[in-house]
């Protein structure tokens, strides 16, 4: 059994630093997405949507 | 049981981080990186043939963020030697917000990357380029060269020479003369620049161990062979115009800055003075000329596209 006091309370530079990373992590992820998105429509033109199922 | 898991969470493994985003973004060494991305879009820009914008676009990106990987990996190595001098011992890993294999994933995770974009968006030739860039900064000169040998930024300075010839091939899918040159010019003037800045830093690499030449041979050999790159600096400025690639007005500029980078040196060699005054004016200088003789080159080759 698991007690309340167990566990590390984050400080509120932890939490902060955390919200900051997750952030940035977030809009890089997002950013990568939309480049390699857009990138392979540029790449490979309108064609790459034209594929057999 | 508590007290134990409460140590471990704070000091071991499954401690919890303060790092912010910031002390991530300086593991990439921005400073270098916006260099990085300069002379790779140079090199973009000069090369023949076409990329679309936007591929060209995350082709920069992509170099810059490798460059940025190698850095990564290079403070993970250096962490030690980082701690003990003035200059770096803020950085991330030595003053603990980044563990050390935290640093060592996101130099790989970023590498991998920045190699499989470069290839996918532009070509395997330019990706081989800047894998060979990442080898070269993080293997060969951090791991190998940096500890061991007064020569290691004249060896190590061709990683940081070749993100132009990265970006060169990344729009023509070829590496030719021109590139070389641009290479070149960065590599010739890698071992003045830093040598100047370990003249007014040599106690930080002295107390970390790290042979530079002012450590090893001495400030007055040192003096001697920066004067000798300078010429060899100033030379190379001019080989685009030499070899046809630029033009005469190009030439006339790239010749009056060598002038300056050899006056610098000159400084260097024969004022004799405690406070290192003119081995920081050449530092300041030298990165003035690197930028001058590639915003030069940018600035021809983007008249001479208009204008045809």
């Amino acid at each position: 059994m698991s007690d309340e006091n167990d566990r590390v309370k984050p400080t509120e530079a932890q939490l902060k630093s955390r919200r900051s990373r997750n952030i940035a992590l977030a809009l890089a992820l997002v950013a990568f997405v939309i480049l390699v998105y857009v990138g392979s429509i540029v790449k490979l033109g309108p064609a790459l949507f034209n594929r057999p199922l | 049981m508590a007290l134990v898991e409460r140590e471990q969470m704070l000091d071991g493994p499954g401690r919890l981080s303060e790092a912010t985003a910031g002390d991530f973004v300086a593991l990439l060494k921005p400073r270098v990186m916006s260099l990085v991305i300069f002379t790779a879009f140079v090199g973009q820009v000069l090369a023949p043939g076409s990329l679309n914008p936007f591929l060209a676009f995350i082709a920069t990106l992509s170099i810059a963020v490798g460059a940025g990987a190698a850095g990564a990996l290079n403070m993970w190595y250096d962490a030690d030697i980082d701690a003990v001098m003035s200059r770096t011992a803020k950085r991330p890993v030595p003053d603990g917000r980044v563990t050390p294999n935290e640093a060592l994933a996101f130099g790989v995770i970023l590498s991998a990357f920045s190699l499989m974009t470069l290839g996918l968006m532009a070509n395997w030739l330019a990706a081989s380029l800047l894998a060979f860039t990442i080898f070269f900064y993080g293997v060969v000169y951090t791991m190998w060269l940096k500890r061991s040998t007064p020569q290691n930024i004249v060896i190590g300075g061709a990683a940081g020479a070749l993100p132009p010839v990265v970006g060169w091939a990344a729009t023509s899918g070829s590496v030719s003369l021109e590139s070389i040159v641009l290479f070149l010019i960065i590599f010739l003037w890698t071992p003045p620049h830093f040598w100047a800045l370990a003249l007014f830093k040599t106690g930080d690499y002295g107390r970390a161990g790290v042979p530079m030449m002012p450590n090893v041979a001495g400030e007055a050999s040192t003096k001697r062979q920066i004067f000798a790159y300078a010429i060899l600096v100033a030379i190379s400025g001019i080989l685009p115009t030499l070899l046809g690639f630029a033009s005469l007005y190009y030439g006339v500029f790239a010749a009056a800055l060598g002038l300056g980078f050899v006056w610098y040196s000159w400084r260097v060699l024969r004022i004799d003075d405690e406070s290192m005054k003119p081995a920081k004016a050449l530092f300041g200088f030298s990165v003035f000329y690197l930028f001058a003789i590639f915003a030069a080159l940018l600035v021809e080759a983007i008249l001479t596209r208009v204008g045809a």
